[in-house]
């Protein structure tokens, strides 16, 4: 008999069914387990970062009011908060969450192609996690360098976390990027090789465009991150001058000499840039997927989203040096990475458009996951303009280091993401669990949340403007910075604040409708994609049942002239489109048998 | 089952013969089931190694960014890592060109195993991946009487050194250090295989496909073909 991954096994008699709890929940293989590990890690990781910043607003709102938070205090919250945000919630969870979660499910597979090293992937994550948090408690505590790390401050006597916390910092991403490229390669090859039976790459739902191409671009940019993690690791440790100049620090002469702090800011930006969009490209698949859905209306220019996505991926590694207008650079270049950074700007407004030309005429659903998804199209413009200007040399360099560059970011690789999490939670929470979420509470959730985080960062916009800089513990009197700068940064915090509590309704919700939630239907949102079309709601391990599902269609025939209903599963065959076909496990049985694969 | 064999049961239903240029490539990517017409494992070590490229590029471009950004000389490579052999004249290099031999050698033997893998010829299989692992260790051997002999007679830390610039033995010593630690487990991972194909394992679990052997060897030459570039670009410039 000839090897079969189990991604591709066609039978279910080949799989061996883990029956004991270690092997079902701990030590499992299943991607949907895996998946939720994942999730539920980056969750439980992300909301120390949410408290962080929670620490860090009371601060900035009303100085000299908490004794507990000194500037050595604030530096350590802003390094761990923005470095947990970006790296241990949003893309963990992406990728290995959503990523684990959809790929099998929505190209059809079993699994990915190698579960083990997927299994691996979690638990070397969950080591990284571990060590990350483990720096809260190390003499000196975390290190307080900014998430950027830039050396030499980041290793030199005088920023918080020298000793301890800096090292545990990089070993704990690199420790990271191993996990990530286990579960990478296994995210891309499943992509490439492991599809069902009709499901070729342009009739991938843009879900997995979105992840597929991320999950590249991690492959690509991880590396600039950990050869710089092992550099600096060893300037800490062994006092090599890779980054380190001559130097007097404290007042004493360093014992370094020679090094290059830019080659630093290089190494981190090459990665820096395409994180950005490690975190923004599945955000941005997921949400076409979710307007889709829920506007009863095909995507608006698939083949066009499809090459935006690849376009974005590719020009995210040549404009990375807009990070770096004030670190000073040949005018050229410049010039270069201004261009660059505009043109990234083509495909993306394609997307927007297309993302509103589906709504357009559409039959909008305003469900929970619809809010989420429309309330992203909303913040992402407003990011992506701010981010225009600041990628011209002239606007940047005044702007560069305010509560303007705060503000942008949080607005599109902050909120924009976390909106499509939330959407993609609510979205995908049937299937996961069987079991229905609170809608009212759900709603709450969203109009608290997207109101209250522009009440946060617009006027982070304004203070920027102002001059108000980034990174500030505390401002005391300036001639530049007005009372009433103050006193939006109290309101700042007051709503942020908020934010903060109303996540406790959706944690509530999640929770209480795990256990106590009506029973989902299995297709609760009328949707075509094969991840709704399987036989058990939640899937069971090997996900299809005896045979794996064939594909006819792309994941989009929603109202369709002339169709019984207002969507054609992906499943469905040509002849049988005027058929009504609501019991999904008939529709998989009526697939023809023969997939042409002679089995042994 | 013979190897094409098991090509035809997994790309089954995709196409019926395939075809050649441009029009090949666009009907490979649309295709259904999958983009390449090789085992996902084949797919799985193709991406990790382009990964790894970037790993290795990281590395040599930050040495040479430290190489130009250092303010004191770069020490004259073929002086630093030159051998006497019983009193005579030190040869430059002399060292570093048998190593580099063994490794290409190795890679020489692995192609032969492949080979002889795909004929189904098990002990010969065994016998050149042995061979493969064994210079591979020798590789590893030399190396480490190189950095011993760096270390102990020549004064050369990572953070500094007689000769000239710190930063020369910071990049020697995490380069060559990297691409060992590849060597090494390369030849872990060649040993792992090869006893698998001897005892059977495969023949057991994939009707006799050894194609895991040809596997391990795109990641025994991608080692070989870096250390090519290292060797230009550190000890050659
Ligand atoms: C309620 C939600 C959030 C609040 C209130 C918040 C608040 C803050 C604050 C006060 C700072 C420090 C600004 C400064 O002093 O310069 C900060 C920095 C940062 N935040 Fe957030 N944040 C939130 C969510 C997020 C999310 C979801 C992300 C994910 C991308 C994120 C990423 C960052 C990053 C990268 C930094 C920069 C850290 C640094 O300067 O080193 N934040 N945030
Ligand atoms: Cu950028």
């Amino acid at each position: 008999m000839a090897y079969v991954a189990i991604a591709d096994r066609d039978h279910e008699a080949h799989l061996h069914d883990p029956d004991t709890f270690i092997t079902k929940y701990i030590w499992s293989q299943d991607h949907k387990v895996i998946a939720i590990q994942y999730g539920l890690t980056a969750i439980g990781i992300g909301l120390v970062a949410l408290v962080l910043s929670g620490l860090m607003r009371l601060q900035l709102g009303f100085p000299d009011t908490f004794s507990f938070i000194d500037p050595n205090d604030y530096y350590q919250f802003i390094t761990m908060h923005g470095m947990i945000m970006v790296i241990y919630l949003l893309t963990a969870l992406f990728l290995g969450g959503f990523g684990n979660y959809l790929i099998p499910l929505m190209i059809g597979s079993r699994d990915m192609v190698f579960p083990f090293m997927n299994m691996l992937s979690f638990w070397v994550y969950l080591l990284a996690v571990l060590i990350l948090v483990a720096s809260f408690f190390v003499p000196g505590g975390p290190t307080g360098a900014g998430w950027t790390l830039y050396p030499p401050q980041a290793i030199s006597p005088g920023t918080p976390g020298t000793t301890w916390g800096i090292i545990l910092m990089l070993v704990s991403l690199a420790v990271f990027i191993i996990a990530f490229t286990m579960g990478g390669l296994n995210y891309v090859t499943t992509v490439l090789q492991a599809r069902c039976k009709g499901m070729t790459l342009m009739r991938m739902p843009l879900s997995i465009w979105g992840i597929f191409m991320a999950t590249i671009l991690g492959l690509l940019a991880f590396p600039a991150l950990l050869v710089s993690a092992i550099m600096m690791i060893l300037d800490s440790l062994l006092g090599t001058s890779f980054f380190m100049p001559a130097m007097l620090a404290a007042g004493e002469i360093a014992s370094y000499e020679g090094g290059s702090p830019i080659l630093f800011q290089h190494l981190f930006w090459f990665f820096g840039h395409p994180e950005v969009y490690i975190v923004a490209l599945p955000a941005f698949g997921i949400v076409s997927d979710l307007l889709s859905v829920h506007a009863r209306k095909n995507i608006f220019g698939y083949r066009m989203m499809v090459w935006a996505i690849l376009a974005i991926g590719g020009l995210s590694f040549i404009v990375w040096a807009h990070h770096m207008y004030v670190s000073g650079m040949n005018p050229y270049f410049g010039f270069f990475f201004a261009t660059t950074t505009l043109i990234i700007a083509v495909p993306t407004a394609i997307k927007v458009y297309n993302w509103v030309l589906t709504l357009w005429r559409g039959n909008i659903h305003l469900t929970v996951p619809m809010l989420f998804a429309i309330g992203f199209i909303f913040t992402f413009v407003h990011g992506g303009l701010t981010g225009l200007f600041l990628g011209n040399v002239v606007v940047d360099l005044p702007l560069s280091d305010t509560y303007f560059v705060v503000g942008h970011f949080h607005m599109v690789m902050g909120v924009s993401p976390i909106l499509v999490v939330f959407g993609a939670i609510y979205h995908w929470f049937p299937k996961i669990t069987g079991r229905m979420f609170n809608e009212t509470l759900g709603k709450w959730h969203f109009w608290l949340t997207l109101l209250g985080t522009y009440s946060i960062y617009l006027p982070m916009h304004y203070l920027g403007i102002l001059g108000v800089p980034r990174r500030y513990y505390a401002y005391g009197t300036t001639d530049f910075i007005p009372e009433s700068a103050m006193t939006m940064n109290t309101g700042i915090t007051i709503s942020a604040l908020i934010v903060a509590v109303v996540q406790l309704i959706f944690l509530y919700n999640m929770i209480w409708s795990v256990f106590r939630g009506p029973k989902a239907d299995p297709n609760p949102w009328k949707a075509t994609s094969l991840e709704w079309l399987t036989p058990d709601t939640p899937p069971k391990h090997g996900n299809w049942g005896p045979d794996l599902p064939v594909v006819y269609r792309w994941a989009y025939d929603y109202s369709v002239p002339g169709a019984a209903e207002d969507y054609i599963p992906q499943n469905q065959p040509p002849d049988a489109t005027h058929k009504t076909v609501d019991d999904h496990a008939e529709a998989v049985e009526q697939a023809p048998q023969d997939d042409g694969a002679p089995q042994a | 089952m013979s190897h094409e064999a098991t090509h035809e049961d997994v790309q089954a239903g995709s196409h019926a013969a395939p075809e050649g240029g441009l029009r090949g490539v666009v009907a490979d990517w649309s295709a259904d089931k999958q983009a390449f017409h090789v085992p996902w494992g084949k797919a799985m070590m193709w991406i990790f190694l382009l990964s790894d490229t970037f790993i290795f590029s990281c590395f040599v471009i930050s040495y040479m960014t430290v190489r130009y950004s250092t303010t004191m000389p770069w020490p004259n490579a073929s002086e630093v890592f030159a051998l006497s052999f019983g009193g005579g004249d030190p040869i430059p290099l002399i060292l570093i060109a048998i190593m580099t031999f063994v490794l290409i050698t190795s890679s020489g033997t692995m192609a032969l195993a492949v080979n002889y893998g795909y004929r189904r010829d098990k002990k010969k299989t065994v016998m050149l991946m042995a061979a493969t692992a064994a210079l591979g260790a020798t590789f590893v051997g030399m190396q480490a009487f190189e950095w011993t002999k760096l270390i102990v007679d020549e004064g050369i830390r990572p953070w500094g050194n007689p000769f000239g610039a710190p930063q020369f033995g910071s990049s020697f010593f995490m380069i060559t250090g990297f691409h060992g630690a590849h060597v090494t487990a390369g030849v872990i991972y060649l040993i792992v295989v090869a006893r698998r194909v001897a005892n059977g394992y495969y023949d057991r679990t994939r009707g006799g496909n050894y194609e895991m052997v040809e596997i391990a060897g795109l990641y025994w030459h991608f080692v070989d073909l870096v250390w090519v570039f290292i060797f230009a670009f550190f000890y050659l410039w």
